[in-house]
């Protein structure tokens, strides 16, 4: 077998060994379970509170756009992972390990995403059962949903690696988090976003957290829903277009930005980061 | 053991941050088999010279050759047959000690050759670090000692032709360390792997190196074996006797001659004679000794 083909495989095998031990312990399980528990609690009490005129509960509305939102935080995931294993030297065993990037990239998609299926599923399935007026029954919502989750996670994790590896330290990684949480708050999936000022619901569009959340709720909602979109329309075309240029902005930027900094990690740099994370704690 | 192929070539080795040259024309090779140790106090640039002798760190100027290849250009063919081990690794906490070896040792079977079988097999190796115990515990549970010793085994997993050992000892109790010392022996004498390790500890430099490069403010201040060194140096030996219920001691370079003087002159009466060879402590202090005195100087 071919060097690349071997850490392809190697790598396949890695993102399952991570997601099993992630689903193996405490801490981990926690992080898991917390956002989507969070928001079923959400969900739950805004089930029967109605959205103006159009006969639909808040609670309906905002369930698909919340799976949207959690396959976005995937990306801060990504970028929290890579930022967190290149302090510990992680990356820098995959660089001494040959084909060994490419294997810890694959492996880091596989249990990132993995990891996120499993999420959605905690929030998903209990979710389903609370919230009234979903369309749940046909098996078209479901391959929406799949081919939405599947092109948003090619737009998330390239993107997610990128700012991963742009920030040098966990503490720059925080600050991150801002305007994520921003994106989100804009991105119409608390609240329809035709009722955002539409200066806003342009900035909003620019993103990929908003199409996800569209994506979504063209999948779990019945047609009637569409009544509270831009346009009117689910807008599957454009879904796929903006969702595939954050794809390939993504994948162009992420192999280049990693490779640059792969190649400044070293033995001191590594220890040189402990000391300065130690120095903090103490 | 070591043959005349040579295996790492340094050549004028420069490396320069900003206008402070951290390495001044370093010089030296290591042939197939051998165990070279890199010796110095910290801060001499042995980090540095290891990490760029290992392509993870770009140089200022000079020729290096390490397995043929140029490390600034090596590709992963090269990466597999050279194992590192760093001064600190943190990485892989969650995971358990077989599965993270058998895991990395995947990455190495499109690798294996008719000489070198390609990875090492995971069991094995775990009894080889002297680890079957710890075998199905977490990474992050280890020990100071035990966490070393998976780090050596990270390092050869591969099987390198090439071993980097970035102070390996560091932390380790008596015991641990001597279970060390003798898989290093195994693994130059059995597997006929090159070794370079950089130390501080002079005792170790001298039970583990065939030969010894002693580095000091980025230069080389000598290369030999350990009785070299202490030959060619000025380490003086000690002789202590004891004359008409007189304790003497005494500092020379040439001990023999000296007692045989003290004999002549007094035969008999003298009681107690001792002498101690220099030491490679002596010869080493001495050196380092000296080239900060030439520092000040200059």
């Amino acid at each position: 077998m071919n060097p690349t083909a071997t850490a392809l495989r190697a790598g396949w095998r890695r993102g399952l060994i991570e997601l099993r031990q992630s689903l193996t312990n405490g801490a981990d399980l926690w992080n898991h379970a917390f956002w989507p528990v969070l928001m079923l609690v959400v969900t739950y009490f805004l089930r029967d509170v109605s959205f103006g005129q159009s006969g639909f509960s808040v609670g309906a509305l905002a369930l698909p756009g919340i799976l949207g939102m959690n396959a976005a935080m995937a990306m801060v995931t990504m970028s929290q992972l890579l930022t967190a294993e290149r302090e510990d030297g992680t990356l820098l065993r995959a660089k001494a390990t040959p084909n060994g990037m490419l294997g810890y990239l694959v492996g880091k998609i596989v249990s990132v995403a993995g990891g996120l299926i499993v999420d959605l599923a905690i929030f998903l399935v209990p979710g389903v059962l609370l919230v009234s007026g979903l369309v749940t029954g046909s098996p078209d919502s479901w391959l929406t949903l799949a081919w939405v989750l599947a092109l948003g996670m090619v737009a998330a994790l390239p993107i997610g690696a990128v700012l991963g590896s742009v920030f040098s330290s966990a503490r720059g990684q925080g600050l991150l988090i801002l305007p994520i949480l921003g994106m989100i708050a804009i991105s119409g999936i608390f609240y329809p976003i035709t009722s955002l000022p539409v200066w806003l619901q342009w900035v909003a569009q620019v993103f990929p957290v908003y199409w996800l959340g569209l994506g979504m709720r063209s999948a779990l909602l019945p047609d009637a829903a569409v009544a509270v979109e831009i346009g009117e329309s689910w807008r599957h075309l454009e879904i796929v277009g903006v969702l595939t240029a954050w794809a390939v902005l993504g994948l162009v930027l992420a192999p280049i930005v990693l490779r640059r900094m792969a190649r400044r990690e070293s033995g001191s740099s590594v220890a040189q980061r402990r000391e300065k994370s130690l120095q903090r704690v103490g | 053991m070591a043959s005349e192929q040579v295996v790492l070539d340094v050549e004028g080795l420069r490396m320069r941050y900003g206008t402070t040259d951290v390495l001044h024309d370093v010089t030296f090779q290591a042939r197939h088999g051998e165990v070279l140790a890199l010796l110095g106090p910290n801060g001499a640039g042995k980090t540095t010279t290891i990490e760029i002798l290992e392509g993870f760190r770009m140089r200022s100027a000079g020729r290096v050759s390490v397995l043929g290849v140029d490390p600034a250009h090596a590709d992963e063919r090269w990466r597999a047959r050279v194992g590192v081990v760093l001064q600190s690794w943190r990485d892989h906490g969650k995971w358990r000690v077989r599965e993270l070896l058998a895991h990395l040792g995947t990455y190495y079977t499109c690798y294996a050759t008719e000489q070198i079988t390609r990875p090492w097999d995971a069991d094995d190796l775990v009894a080889a670090v002297g680890l079957t115990a710890q075998a199905h515990k977490k990474v992050r549970t280890l020990s100071g000692g035990q966490r070393r010793r998976l780090d050596v085994a990270v390092g050869i997993v591969g099987r390198p032709e090439l071993l980097f050992l970035d102070e390996p000892t560091t932390g380790f109790d008596p015991v641990a360390r001597r279970e060390f010392h003798e898989l290093v022996h195994r693994l130059a004498s059995q597997d006929e792997t090159t070794i370079l390790l950089t130390t501080h500890d002079l005792d170790e430099a001298e039970k583990l190196a065939d030969r010894i490069v002693v580095l000091d403010g980025g230069r080389i201040v000598a290369d030999g074996t350990a009785e070299e060194l202490s030959q060619r140096i000025a380490g003086e030996d000690e002789v202590r006797w004891t004359h008409a219920g007189q304790r003497h001691v005494r500092s020379t370079k040439e001990s023999t001659r000296f007692v045989h003087d003290l004999f002549r002159r007094y035969g008999d009466e003298i009681t107690d004679l001792e002498v101690r060879r220099a030491s490679l402590e002596d010869t080493y202090l001495s050196l380092v000794r000296r080239v900060e005195a030439e520092g000040a100087a200059r």
